[in-house]
């Protein structure tokens, strides 16, 4: 279990994790299953999903404050098995701060320091250089409930990362800012992180979120690691059809595995594709609106894939164009970079659309 | 839109309506908000009016008694207001009284806090239908007439009776612990332990159970999650329980009455005592006010503590 993607040492190791609740009438739901799951030191990795995929769950086992049903939880390299929560060496940044609310700013940042009984003049400078660090210096003396969203996110921060953690869980932390103040504090987060040089596990459901501050993100559906990769390679290369259509827009062409690399659509056309799954097996293949391109008939370049097919709506969106295209078997969606209105189509032009074979992943699921 | 009514008739509701879009003078806005207070102190003055008869009135009386002369006859006469009355509050026996009161009704209190917390706790840490079928189960014993149950306790603590006996047989020698002060605090506690409960429970439900995790998270124990966050945040919930337990306990009148006997009387018996037997109404008078002003004293500092952490 000790290989990572780049051989750093592994920060957190999940193998085999599994979580059930059992209601009360007896019926168990299972909220993660069978997860396997290498972070790295130094890393920032986000697990992304919609609510009740088990991303907080997983999130909540390794921090300790759920037990799992079956697996292991190593954080570097040491078994965490039935640890306590005060006995592990993470710090969990909670989706509702949970900040002590008769407590000051200060006393909630020092907190931890207190209960592992640091001695007070340490603890004072700490607590100082953390609520520094994330620009609250000003209202150390406050309690909690005189402060922000914004503000009581920060202190939430501090007062996690006051302790220097091996790792910082954050449970959707940004969840209850608005739009605005979100898109600072991820920025801010990222940079925080470098600063700090601790492992950073995320939870989100915020997919643009995961992209723009993950080193990898996991995706989680149903209680299931689907997908763990770079960003880039979530939305490039995805696996499955829930992760291709949860990151972003695409579009899904039906179609069935010729051979080790080549699959042939729903209309018969054969693609060279690579794809390890056996030869039948029904797949689609996901290209993003952005990566097709719209030609009049008969002029698509003939090294892409083409489709032929019709302009069925327009949309303009200022920087860019959305063609909805009408193919018989199928329907797809174009975004084109906008263009001077000579040079767009119109609603029922025949058209043929292409693609490079590279920018098509076969998915499944 | 009738913007100038004429003072003092501008009927209630449509104010509010009318102002909404049209042109509001201050002095329109005055009127509505005195035409609201006085709506407010109209559905009030039934009880106001109650309260007044039957409590002001009354407590005007002790009030007065209390500065009044008593005639050799035991009369007590409205003339010649003095403070002798006041004086005797220094008496051996009154001070006797007053201190047993105060110690048994903190004792009281005390007992109520170390058994209703664990129980609070617990019940708030059910699933809503199992919490509210045992909140119906500590109010079951309102179901029940006070003095009827404090007459069963007595029944229990005779010499025959079942508690009694149940210490003999275990070798707890002589069980009986009725007309004991000990018989009284098992009445008090018995009596107002609901009243420390609720306001207990209330109080720890409303706390956020993600404030423990966080102290959890935070390296500490659960006794020190408990200490630093789940007792703090259930203060304003302990001194509501020890203000409803303490004070009744102080003025108790039935309970020592009936479990504690003629020797271990409280503040209450003994301004009953000096009401129908001696008949010295303004001893009496000056005790109760003395009582009421304690309680009232101790109503105030909960108020202020209170609020301090709500």
């Amino acid at each position: 279990m000790n290989e990572t993607t780049n051989g750093m040492r592994p920060a957190v190791e999940l193998a085999g994790v599994v979580k059930r609740f059992g209601d009360r009438s007896g019926t168990e739901v299972t909220a993660v299953d069978h997860v396997d799951l290498t972070i790295t030191d130094g890393e920032f990795f986000s697990l992304l999903g919609p609510s009740g995929c088990g991303k907080t769950t997983t999130l909540r086992m390794v921090a300790g404050l759920e037990l799992p049903t079956a697996g292991s939880i190593r954080i570097h390299g040491e078994e965490m098995g039935l640890r306590p929560p005060n006995k592990r060496p993470v710090n969990t940044v909670f989706q509702s701060y949970a900040l002590f609310p008769h407590m000051t700013v200060a006393a909630n940042v020092g907190f931890g320091l207190e209960m592992r009984k640091v001695p007070q003049s340490e603890r004072r400078e700490l607590v100082d250089w953390a609520i520094e660090l994330v620009e609250m210096g000003s209202m150390a003396h406050r309690k909690p409930t005189q402060l922000s969203g914004g503000q009581q996110q920060r202190v939430a921060l501090a007062r996690a990362l006051v302790n220097r953690p091996e790792v910082l869980l954050l449970d959707e932390p940004l969840g209850a800012l608005d739009l605005k103040l979100r898109h600072q504090m991820q920025h801010e987060l990222k940079n925080l992180q470098r600063e700090v040089g601790i492992t950073f596990v995320y939870v989100t459901h915020d997919q643009e979120e995961a992209v723009t501050m993950s080193d990898r993100i996991g995706v989680m559906h149903d209680g299931k690691l689907l997908q763990v990769d770079t960003p880039e390679a979530i939305y490039e290369r995805p696996t499955t059809r829930f992760v291709a259509d949860f990151i972003g827009q695409t579009n899904f062409l039906e179609a069935t595995v010729a051979g080790a690399d080549e699959v042939v659509l729903a209309n018969g056309d054969r693609l060279r594709l690579a794809s390890d799954h056996d030869a039948g097996s029904a797949v689609a293949v996901t290209v993003r609106p952005e990566r097709l391109t719209v030609h009049r008939r008969g002029e698509a370049p003939t090294d892409r894939h083409t489709v032929d097919g019709r302009v069925e709506t327009v949309t303009y969106l200022g920087n860019a164009v959305i063609y909805g295209i009408g193919v018989d078997w199928m329907h797809l969606e174009v975004r084109c970079p906008a263009t001077l209105a000579g040079d767009r189509r119109e609603v029922g032009d025949d058209i043929t659309v292409s693609f490079e074979p590279e920018h098509a992943a076969v998915v499944t699921g | 839109m009738p913007v100038e009514a004429p003072p003092g008739d501008a009927p209630v509701g449509e104010m509010e309506s009318e102002g909404a879009s049209e042109v509001v003078t201050p002095g329109l806005e005055r009127q509505a908000e005195r035409a609201k207070a006085r709506q407010g102190f109209l559905l009030g003055l039934p009880t106001i009016i109650y309260l007044f008869i039957f409590f002001i009135i009354p407590l005007g009386f002790v009030v007065a008694y209390s500065f009044a002369t008593r005639t050799r006859s035991g009369r007590t006469e409205l003339r010649d207001f003095n403070l002798d009355a006041y004086a005797r509050l220094g008496d051996d026996i009154i001070m006797t009284v007053a201190w047993r009161s105060l110690w048994m009704s903190v004792v009281t209190t005390i007992i109520c806090l170390i058994l209703a917390y664990p129980l609070a706790y617990f019940i708030s840490t059910r699933t809503p239908a199992v919490r509210n079928m045992m909140l119906v189960g500590v109010m079951i014993p309102f179901w029940s007439n006070f003095l009827i149950r404090t007459y069963a306790w007595r029944v229990l603590l005779d010499s025959d009776g079942l508690v009694t006996q149940a210490f003999e047989a275990i070798g707890l020698g002589d069980g009986r612990i009725l007309f004991t002060s000990n018989a009284v605090i098992l009445g008090l506690v018995y009596g107002y332990l609901p009243f420390m409960v609720l306001p207990l429970y209330a109080a720890i439900e409303r706390i956020d159970w993600s404030l423990v995790e966080g102290a959890r998270d935070l390296y500490a124990s659960g006794w020190a999650a408990f200490r630093r966050v789940v007792w703090p945040l259930s203060r304003p919930g302990v001194i509501a329980g020890s203000m409803l337990v303490f004070v009744p306990s102080f003025g108790a009148y039935v309970t020592p009455a009936i479990l504690g006997g003629n020797k271990e009387g409280l503040l209450g018996s003994y301004i009953v005592l000096q009401f129908l037997s001696a008949r010295n109404g303004p001893v009496g008078s000056a005790v109760s006010v003395v009582v009421l002003a304690v309680m009232l004293i101790s109503t105030l500092i909960y108020f202020r503590s209170g609020g301090k952490n709500l």
